[in-house]
């Protein structure tokens, strides 16, 4: 379109809408201005002034205009101008300076948004459902939901029932019956909670200062976590942030350093990979590795027999749910809770199981609440020694010949070798009998023996972990490694693909669409991050924008972040999950040519919760180095004091977004969703006005990013979070089946499921019949497989191999290539400093919350009595003890009691059990408060912060990866009076 | 005849999600529903409450969770207690407390044999799970508590009396405390897992020397001189008698296999026993 009539049709456009829509109009009285529009190889152009919210306009150019927006040529204005946009040629012209402003970063941002917003005005979101009620949908870190609001307030938020206009559902057929899955989104207790979360008392409303802290006088660093806050303004809280950023930055390169949890709230823009990636590689941080949190085990250990780098050594799910139903006789939950966190879709499928008649066994400390709903026999070995138990399993197949032997001879390695330590014939001469297992683990070797039969001879899905294919669990005790090593052993002497015989719990592997692309939270959205997410693999190419980097190449093992401050060094091992040796490489900080961290951004979490030995972060936080902390954050949590400067975040409600149920996206845990009955995206409505004057993450970010000259690059030129949703719904295939008009305003869409025949072909079959692989999904990378593409394991030998090969190449003691069965976790007999600790706790993660989240004060999960118990004016942590245990020490149900040792001391409320082996307490990681009774990091905490109490060594000596899983404790009525003293502080 | 509304639990089907009771919550925290409800207190009020129950002793224990709410009792004894007609009984069967008229009335908390009805001390209101009246008058055919339970404890019926009358009779429906005639039309299914004992154990036997667990082996319970109950054991040799009524006094029990047999006499009293292992001989 010729240019005179693109720049002349501009200010005809926003008068028109103006007329028609008030917001506009509204929009355009917020600035008064002077922009122009020109080229730059001739005198061309023309400028709008805006006064008042009037617009005044002329051809040609202005004297003085605030805000200049030049193109090269005619030809790339008219392109760039023209609609439909090509946004491919927009991100190119902006990237190579084919295009340009001279002005205030933040006139411009605001005048490309006003721009915009001439077409988003237009949109119309949410279902009119009568009475002034109107119905959005949002997502949540369980599930999509409906959110009804009124008057401009969340009346209630329900699970999403489908209509008939929703595509039909699959259905099975297992021996002679036909199963089809309920037509809606189901969601765990941490998604039925929103509302109180949005609305708790907890909430922080206003950016908000330390009393005692002054930039330019005394810091009162000691004090973090002890003074009060006041409220300061917008403008002052990003004015003090962006000025501490470029005073740290000129310390030098690593100054400032970023902390995020390991989850966020849902969706694709305000996740941490997404809006925080993008500002901060703009700003370059020093960054934490996280350690494979919840998949310790896996990655450490596993991945060493069967490769699977990518899925972070956990096996393969597809076509699971199918075969699992048509042709197991048994499934054996190992550390397996799968209805504890995650959502109950697969237990509609798990309750199809025990309608069919196949059997279940589980195996845990704790009759957990899967195993409580199902039924089945209880086996609870002593936390940690589960190891032992499995090698007793090994010794037992192998002695009566119950075992996969054609498998074992053409696919596996080692296994002449394993044999012989099982039956003693190895270094150590011990034969690894049911009797040799029930001294360390106190299960009854008939038990054993009964289990090892049952097995051998039925058709068994071995479900490990929560997710029956790996995370949380065992696999995150002391012995973790040994443990989920076990785990693949077990697996692979009963030829896992074999018909009925696979790993799995029914929690994954549902016959869904797997080719339909919507990308996941792991492939960052807008980030512009390629190295370190999942960006490059398919959203870089589907949805251009500009490319960001972090040129600060400092990090920090998050697991010693403490350390790092306090002591000034910290030494961890990558999570690099693109190969097998990548977990090789150690890194420490500081870096080459980089500097110490002296400012800390805090971003959401709460760490006393789910770091272990906690009280350390108490100790960094009042550190002298640290000379500036900020904590951005939605809710008023343990760890939101310990900062200078908090700033309010909103919830998903109060913003756009847009994300698919369960989809984290590829390298995190690809096609996850499989977890879910249907395929749901979700537009994510802001729904109701930002509470107080929290922003949304995007919104903080870009108020920052002004300060610093950076707000147009950071947003592309004034790109508004809607706008963001509707270029991810574009490069995605949803686009293809639904307008963007039309899901805007409906907020849903059910992809529709394969036809049978298309359906992915079941987990590792492939491999069990000499095939190439066939199941969809890109790993191992082409250059991993030895025996050509698609052939084989990502193993140096391509087949299982009981001897693991790569263990070889890192002399790590606590991983030998053989899986040697050694007890690691603290005992007396071993650790003087747990003499006087009889009891074993066990905590795993939270069944309601999720991780911290839903835990804050103002929370409804707060009057579940088995999360939370209210006492004396407050919500004390439940902790289960077993009834002898309660009994010997004079303690009742909802008695207040202490949970201590030399790390930690926290008080929390008993619930006596018989659903726990005698000798074990078992309370949850993932308290949101911390709330020490005296001097912060060195007295009992009332919170329920279970992980101070958790060991922060590394689960093996050559890795990096937490083991809060179980420690020693003593437990007594608590007294009121704080008496415990940290033993000393720890290394 | 009139059709009423009526609720029906299931025990079994409960595993302690709290989506129900989270549901409620979402409900009426923040909402007045005039006529209804008056808005409840964030925390502290459980108007949908959920129980839960362990039978057995370890390791051979049950876990069992009761949903439990206003009953919306026939006879509710809130109504006789109530002044000013504060408590109503609709035409539908729905027992509403009046969110106004109720005021200052804690006599009507007292009077709940339940415990269902929750005092709100900042606004002197006794307050109780309403039945969702306000969403069913609006066309809703179910409670929030089944619209969101993942696996179907809840069904909500409008039906009359005698289709209700059918249904307790072929579904085996029982009420809480139906001693005290108050005719709820919450009604439960598998309440036996919570009223009644079992009793469990576990049999092994020697083979070649090794105790091995004995599968299979049949189990025979005695009770006042006739048989009561009777099994076979499982893989691990585990039995388990179930629906025996708590506090009902000795019992014998005959585990016979091809190795030998074990006898056991006990005493049943309010919980399920665990008698520990068997050995044959």
């Amino acid at each position: 379109m010729n240019l005179s009539v693109l720049l002349w049709g501009i200010p005809q456009a926003m008068r028109v809408v103006a007329r028609i829509y008030p917001d506009y109009a509204a929009r355009l009285r917020e600035r008064n201005l002077i922009a122009q529009f020109r080229l730059r190889d001739q005198p061309e152009g023309r400028w709008i002034e805006l006064r008042e919210g009037k617009i005044r306009t002329g051809k040609g150019l202005h004297a003085k205009p605030d805000l200049t927006i030049h193109f090269k040529t005619r030809e790339i204005a008219e392109s760039f101008l023209t609609p439909p946009f090509n946004l491919l040629e927009r991100v190119d012209a902006a990237k190579n300076f084919k295009i340009g402003f001279d002005g205030p970063d933040d006139l411009a941002v605001w005048f490309m948004a006003t721009l915009a917003r001439l077409e988003t005005v237009t949109w119309k979101a949410g279902t009119d459902m009568g009475n002034g009620v109107t119905r959005y949908t949002n997502g949540t870190n369980t599930g999509p939901i409906f959110v009804y609001v009124k008057d401009g307030k969340i009346l209630r938020t329900t699970p999403i029932d489908f209509t008939d206009e929703d595509p039909p559902s699959w259905t099975l057929e297992a021996r002679g019956k036909t199963f089809k899955p309920s037509r809606r989104t189901t969601v765990a207790s941490h998604g039925m909670c929103q509302k109180s979360m949005v609305y708790s008392k907890n909430r922080i409303l206003y950016p908000m200062k330390r009393v005692d802290f002054d930039p330019d006088g005394e810091r009162n660093i000691q004090n973090r976590g002890k003074s009060k806050f006041v409220r300061i303004s917008w403008e002052e809280a990003t004015e003090l942030v962006s000025k501490e950023i470029k005073r740290a930055k000129a310390v030098g390169p690593g100054a400032v350093c970023v902390a995020n949890g390991s989850h966020h709230q849902w969706g694709n823009l305000g996740h941490y990979l997404s809006a925080f990636n993008r500002f901060w590689n703009l700003i370059g941080t020093t960054k934490l590795v996280h350690n494979p949190d919840s998949w310790e085990g896996w990655f450490w250990g596993a991945m060493h027999h069967w490769g699977n780098s990518l899925r972070l050594g956990c096996p393969e799910f597809y076509g699971t749910v199918e075969d699992c139903l048509k042709e197991a006789e048994l499934i054996v939950f190992w550390s397996s809770d799968p209805d504890a966190t995650y959502g109950f879709d697969g237990t509609e499928r798990r309750e199809w199981a025990k309608q069919l008649g196949i059997k279940m066994v589980h195996i845990d400390p704790y009759l957990n609440h899967t195993a409580a709903h199902l039924g089945g026999k209880w086996i609870s070995p002593r936390p940690g020694t589960d190891a032992a138990m499995a090698q007793a399993i090994c010794h037992v197949w192998i002695t009566e010949g119950l075992y996969d032997k054609q498998y074992v001879e053409e696919r596996t390695t080692g296994f002449d070798e394993w044999r012989a330590y099982i039956l003693g014939e190895g270094e150590d001469g011990i034969a690894k009998t049911p009797e040799w297992q029930e001294a360390e683990t106190g299960v009854p070797a008939r038990d054993v023996r009964a289990l090892a039969r049952e097995w051998g001879t039925k058709k068994t899905y071995l479900g490990v972990g929560g997710w029956g294919v790996g995370l949380g669990g065992a696999n995150r005790g002391p012995m973790g490694v040994q443990w989920a090593r076990m785990m693949t052993i077990l697996g692979a002497m009963q030829g896992p693909g074999r018909p009925g015989s696979n790993f799995g719990n029914l929690q994954f592997g549902a016959p869904l669409d797997f080719n339909f692309y919507f990308p996941g939270y792991s492939e960052g959205s807008f980030s512009g991050e390629l190295q370190f997410s999942a960006n490059s693999a398919n959203n870089y190419q589907r949805m251009p924008h500009i490319v960001t980097m972090n040129t600060v190449r400092q990090s920090i093992p998050r697991i010693w972040f403490p350390e790092a401050i306090t002591q000034g060094k910290a030494m961890g091992y990558i999570t690099d999950v693109s190969s097998v040796q990548g977990q090789f490489f150690p890194f420490g900080y500081p870096s080459p040519g980089h500097v110490r961290v002296e400012m800390l951004y805090k971003y959401g979490s709460a760490s006393f919760g789910t770091m272990v030995d906690s009280n350390r972060w108490v100790r960094m936080y009042q550190h002298e180095s640290l000379k500036f902390v900020v904590n951005q954050s939605v809710w008023w949590e343990g760890e939101t004091p310990y900062a200078d400067v908090i700033l309010p975040a909103c919830t998903v409600f109060e913003k756009w977004d847009i994300s698919e149920w369960y989809n984290v996206g590829a390298g995190y845990v690809h096609h996850m969703y499989s977890m879910n009955n249907h395929r749901v995206v979700t537009m994510q409505h802001k729904a109701i006005e930002p509470r107080g004057e929290s922003k949304s993450d995007y919104d903080i970010f870009l108020a920052i990013a002004q300060k610093l000259d950076l707000g147009a690059v950071y947003s592309e030129g004034g790109t508004s979070e809607l706008d963001w949703c509707k270029r991810v719904f574009e490069s995605s295939d949803l686009a293809k089946l639904i307008s963007w008009r039309e899901f805007l305003k409906k907020g849903y869409f059910v992809v529709p499921p394969d036809a049978e025949a298309a359906r992915a072909p079941t987990a590792q079959r492939w491999f069990y019949e000499g095939r190439k692989k066939d199941t969809p999904e890109p790993y191992p990378m082409p250059s991993d497989y030895v025996g050509g593409y698609g052939k084989g394991l990502q193993t140096p030998s391509g087949k299982f191999e009981f001897v693991a090969q790569t263990l070889k190449r890192i002399d790590d003691p606590d991983r030998p290539p053989l899986n040697k069965y050694m007890p690691r976790y603290e005992h007396p007999s071993r650790d003087p400093e747990v003499a006087d600790l009889p009891l074993q706790l066990l905590s795993p993660h939270s069944r309601y919350p999720f991780h911290v989240m839903g835990d804050d004060e103002g929370s409804s999960l707060l009057d579940i009595r088995e999360h939370r118990v209210f006492k004396d004016g407050h919500y004390y942590l439940t902790a289960r003890l077993n009834r002898a245990d309660a009994e010997a020490r004079g303690i009742k149900d909802d008695d207040l009691i202490r949970l201590w040792n030399h790390r930690g001391s926290v008080v929390c409320a008993a619930q006596l059990t018989d659903r726990l082996l005698p000798g074990v307490v078992s309370a949850p990681t993932g308290s949101a408060q911390y709330r020490p009774m005296g001097e912060p990091g060195k007295s009992t905490d009332l919170g329920g912060c279970v992980n101070l109490l958790n060991p922060s060594k590394s689960i093996t000596r050559k890795s990096h990866g937490i083991r809060p899983n179980t420690t020693r404790i003593q437990v007594e009525k608590w007294t009121g009076v704080d008496t415990w003293q940290p033993l000393a502080e720890s290394a | 005849m009139a059709k009423r509304w009526h609720l029906i639990v299931d025990v079994e089907a409960c595993n302690n999600c709290r989506a129900c009771f989270l549901a409620v919550k979402d409900e009426y925290t923040g909402n007045d529903f005039p006529g209804y409800s008056a808005a409840q207190p964030a925390q502290g009020h459980n108007w949908l409450d959920i129980q839960r129950h362990e039978r057995g002793s370890y390791p051979l224990v049950e876990a069992h969770f009761v949903p439990v709410m206003c009953n919306h009792c026939e006879n509710a004894p809130c109504i006789q207690a109530a002044r000013d007609g504060a408590v109503r009984r609709r035409d539908d069967g729905l027992v509403i407390i009046d969110p106004e008229k109720a005021k200052g009335q804690k006599q009507i908390v007292e009077a709940c044999p339940y415990g269902a009805i929750s005092w709100n001390e900042e606004k002197q209101l006794p307050q109780a799970w309403t039945f969702d009246a306000h969403l069913l008058d609006q066309g809703w055919d179910k409670v929030r508590a089944e619209q969101c339970c993942p696996t179907g404890v809840f069904r909500t019926l409008k039906v009359d009396d005698a289709e209700m009358r059918r249904l307790t009779e072929t579904e085996h429906l029982s009420v809480l405390k139906p001693e005290l005639g108050t005719r709820p039309r919450v009604h439960y299914k598998n309440l036996y897992l919570i009223e009644t004992c079992f009793v469990g154990g576990t049999v092994v036997h020697e083979v070649d020397g090794i105790e091995e667990c004995a599968a299979d082996v049949e189990v025979s319970l005695q009770h006042e001189g006739r048989e009561v109950g009777r099994t076979r054991t499982d893989t691990f040799g585990e039995f388990k008698v179930d629906r025996l009524p708590p506090n009902s006094g000795p019992y014998s029990l005959l585990a016979k296999g091809p190795r030998g047999e074990s006898r056991l006499e006990f005493s049943l009293g309010v919980d399920s026993p665990y008698l520990g292992v068997l050995k044959l001989r």
